[in-house]
This record gives structure tokens, C-alpha cells and sequence, in this order.
């Protein structure tokens, strides 16, 4: 059954997409939100949006038994993306996560292990606690529709203990510190991803998802 | 600048109503769960816990559509703890609209249900709640020891706090809800050398509990007990202070708050 909706909220089953969608639905209650797997009604939406929390080998299990990596690799070049946590991570080419998982590819760049890192820099054990959890600053490096009427160095909501690194990511657009710079946002062409969780980010968080909801998909 | 020390307005919901006890007794009621949350939220709160202490199951059915109806509003994160015993409980909370949920007895009967809960859920959404009582002061060769109560503080288990919140971390937990229940509810400050010595011995996040009184207590819990965030109940249910003015006098003592 082939149905027309505004906005996709990609379900591969894992986790609360649930806040995600009322988020959607909050800032935009004339637009129809959608939430599931079926690959035609994803290509068919306006936009798509692709959530994720818990364990990435999980995340990417569930995405390729349905089919849905192919249909994301196809979204990203037709409409405005926008990946959401570990559905960012999804995006890059591989993450140490589990044992190493590989993942989209949409970014040539690697998820990366908090804890592994602040070893080997030699941080004292417990200094910066893993996850990385709470309200961080992101700073604007480059300008993008999506930091419409968002301050430079507001804050938003991260719980992650993986990450992508800020030096080696040529896409990222907002960073944030924590023990190390980290891709916060990144962008490229269509596709619009965030580190952190914009629908429990209050203010800011919803003025991001607003601007996604009015961009055309060219940065 | 970076990450914010965390402040987290707590409701206690019986039945669908907000309510306040003195060390888990003497109750007053505090008004609807979904107003005050949303008015936490406009005040700058950075999370809402949302703590179920209701008995029957007609009050959890009247839970889950609270936390629904404050999900759809308040754009922050959301746990909610009380009567969380298998991952059912777990998924229908997260379905509500919950982000993290609280695990406290069920974890001390089945600690590998934190093991499985994190596995299935991840960590980052686990909470382990622990509910702790000073059982040796401190003295020059210790910090003092704490141990775990269940049953509202009545029953013993004779499991060490510290020890069992490294345990609860191992097994998965993704952050810690640490209660003193000698302090909860009597306004005189943190049990700060247990939440130092919880936070010392976990790499998580660690919320303090219990027993503020002050917004110099929500320092005391930052400064001195090293908590990652400050939870209280009463110092905002019933108008003393806003969450605005916690942050703004934190802020005054150097603590890096969002505002």
C-alpha cells in the first residue's frame, strides 16, 4: 500500500522513535508525520528522518534485514535527510562499535570509542564519564540552513559513548567538546545529521527540526 | 565551556497526582504531573524523573497516559521509575514516550534483568536507581559505609552501595539515581561523602538525591559530592525556588549550568 506522507520517520525497531514523531508533530501539526519501515512510502515522503538509539551492530542488523539501506542510499540523494544519533553514526563508513560494524557510507569518516580515546590520551579514569550524557555546547563552523535562528554555542541534549571526530570530518558544520571536538552536525548535500537529540533539546532542538521541516534539501 | 551539570526537577506521581514525603512517609500533594512538568520545562529544568510509587495497576495504567500526555509537551528527557520489573515494563514506557527508565528493586532481586535491559534497550536509556542508608560513619580510615534498603527503607539487603553501584555499571547501567535515605526529605543537604564515594567508583553519570533543602545544597552535590547532576523534589513543588534560580545562583558559584 502505497501512501503519501509529508515526513517519514524511518522504524527499523529499535528504541523511542516516539519522541521524535510528537517532536515532528508539535512544531508541525498540519503535516502528516509517519513512523515505519515500508520502503515505498519512505521513498515516496516529502522528507525523511532516521532516528536511532542503542547498539549499532543492532541498528544496522535490523536496517539491512529490511531492506532499508538501499532505500536510505536512495533518499539521500533525492530529499532532505536528517540522521538523528546513532542514525548519524549509521551514516559514516564504520564504526568500532561491537566489534567494528560496517555502516552506510554516506560519510567517508569512522564512530570512534570514548573511552578508547581517553585512554590512550592518557586521561585519569572517571575524569569525563562515558556516556557522554547531558546538555553540551555546539559551536557554528560553518553556516547551513539548519542554524537558522540557533545561536552560536547553544546547547543541546547528547547521550552517546561513541563519536565522530571534528579534525577528521570535512562535513561537519557544528562541533562540540568533550574530552575531544566532535562532529555535532554534519551536512552535505541532502543530508543533514546530528550527534546529539534535537527533539529533547528543548528550545534550540525544536527550532532545528523546524528548519529541517522548511528546507529544501540544498545547503 | 562544555557539558552542563544537570539540574532535574523529580515528581513522585501517585494515582496521577504529584505528592512529597518526609523519608518516604508523611505525604502532601503537589498538584497534576503534566502541568508541573511543563512548568519545569519553561523554568530551564534539564530533565524531568517521574518516580510511579502507585501500587495498583488501574494507577499504572493511569501512568502510562501521564507520561504520554507529557512526552507530547515537554520536549526534554524523561525517566520514569517505580514498578519497572521485566523488559515489557520497560518497552511500554519508552512507547509512552519515556527516554530512560529507573530500575531499583528489581535489580537487587535479578541483577542480570539490568544485564538483559541494557542489552535489549542500551545503556544510555538504564538508569539503576539505588536507595541507600549510612550504616558506619566515616571515620580516619574510612569513608563510611552505606548499605542498600528496600520496602521504603525498611528492609536491609546487607549489599554494600558503593560496591553495587560499580556492579550495576558493569552490568550495563548507563548513569546512577543515588538517594540517601537518611536525607530524603528533611532539607538538610546531600549525603555528599556517599555521593563522592558512588561517583568516585563509577565511569558513569551519577545524579545525587535526597535531601535538598537550599540551592547551597545543589552546589554541595556538584562541589563536594561530584555528582554529574542535582535531583530535588520539594524546593520546587512548592514554590520556594524556580529552577531558574538554582542555575542562576550555581552559576554565581562557578558551575557551568544551561541558562
Amino acid at each position: 500500500m502505497k501512501k503519501s506522507v509529508d515526513v517519514a520517520v524511518i522504524d527499523y525497531g529499535m528504541g523511542n522513535l516516539h519522541s521524535v514523531s510528537k517532536a515532528l508533530q508539535h512544531i508541525a501539526p498540519d503535516q502528516t508525520i509517519w513512523v515505519g519501515d515500508d520502503p515505498d512510502t519512505i521513498k515516496n515522503a516529502g522528507r525523511v528522518v532516521y532516528p536511532g538509539v542503542g547498539a549499532i551492530r543492532d541498528c544496522m542488523g535490523e536496517v539491512r534485514s529490511r531492506g532499508l539501506d538501499q532505500v536510505i542510499q536512495e533518499v539521500a540523494k533525492t530529499k532532505p535527510l536528517l540522521g538523528i544519533c546513532v542514525g548519524m553514526q549509521g551514516m559514516m563508513r564504520h564504526s568500532e562499535e561491537n566489534g567494528g560494524v560496517d555502516c552506510l557510507g554516506l560519510f567517508d569518516d569512522n564512530v570512534e570509542f570514548f573511552s578508547s580515546t581517553f585512554e590512550r590520551s592518557g586521561l585519569p579514569s572517571g575524569e569525563l564519564k562515558v556516556p557522554h550524557m547531558g546538555w553540551n555546547q555546539v559551536a557554528k563552523t560553518h553556516d547551513h540552513p539548519l542554524w537558522n535562528n540557533i545561536d552560536d554555542g547553544a546547547r543541546f541534549y547528547f547521550v552517546h559513548s561513541y563519536y565522530v571526530a571534528a579534525q577528521s570530518c570535512s562535513s561537519a558544520v557544528g562541533v562540540a567538546n568533550y574530552g575531544i571536538d566532535i562532529a555535532a552536525m554534519i551536512a552535505r548535500d541532502n543530508i543533514f545529521a546530528v550527534q546529539f537529540h534535537p527533539e529533547k533539546s528543548h528550545k534550540d532542538g525544536l527550532q532545528l527540526l523546524k528548519n529541517f521541516m522548511q528546507w529544501d534539501g540544498v545547503s | 565551556m562544555g557539558l552542563a551539570k544537570r539540574i532535574i526537577p523529580c515528581l513522585d506521581v501517585d494515582n496521577g497526582r504529584v505528592v512529597k514525603g518526609v523519608q518516604f512517609v508523611d505525604i502532601r500533594d503537589a498538584g497534576d504531573p503534566v502541568e508541573i512538568a511543563r512548568r519545569y520545562n519553561e523554568q530551564g529544568a534539564d530533565e524531568i524523573t517521574f518516580l510511579d510509587i502507585t501500587a495498583s495497576h488501574e494507577g499504572r495504567d493511569t501512568t502510562v497516559k501521564t507520561v504520554e500526555k507529557m512526552a507530547s509537551e515537554v520536549f526534554i528527557p524523561l525517566t520514569v521509575g517505580g514498578g519497572i520489573r521485566e523488559c515489557q515494563d520497560i518497552r511500554r514506557m519508552l512507547n509512552a514516550g519515556a527516554d530512560k527508565v529507573g530500575i531499583n528493586t528489581a535489580a537487587i532481586f535479578n541483577p542480570d534483568f539490568v544485564k538483559e535491559a541494557a542489552e535489549r534497550f542500551g545503556s544510555q536509556c538504564i538508569v539503576v536507581a539505588i536507595d541507600a542508608k549510612q550504616v558506619e560513619a566515616a571515620s580516619e580510615n574510612s569513608a563510611g559505609r552505606w548499605e542498600i534498603f528496600t520496602h521504603g527503607g525498611r528492609k536491609p539487603t546487607g549489599i554494600d552501595a558503593v560496591e553495587w553501584a560499580a556492579k550495576m555499571t558493569n552490568f550495563g547501567a548507563g548513569e546512577i539515581l543515588l538517594t540517601s535515605m537518611d536525607q530524603d526529605g528533611v532539607k538538610k543537604g546531600f549525603d555528599v561523602g556517599l555521593t563522592r564515594a558512588v561517583s568516585e567508583a563509577v565511569s558513569v553519570p551519577v545524579i545525587a538525591s535526597g535531601g535538598v533543602g537550599n540551592l547551597q545544597h545543589l552546589v554541595e552535590g556538584i562541589t563536594e559530592g561530584h555528582a554529574d547532576a542535582v535531583l530535588a523534589a520539594s524546593i520546587f513543588h512548592f514554590g520556594e525556588y524556580t529552577v531558574g534560580d538554582a542555575k542562576k545562583f550555581m552559576a554565581e558559584q562557578g558551575i557551568e549550568v544551561r541558562i
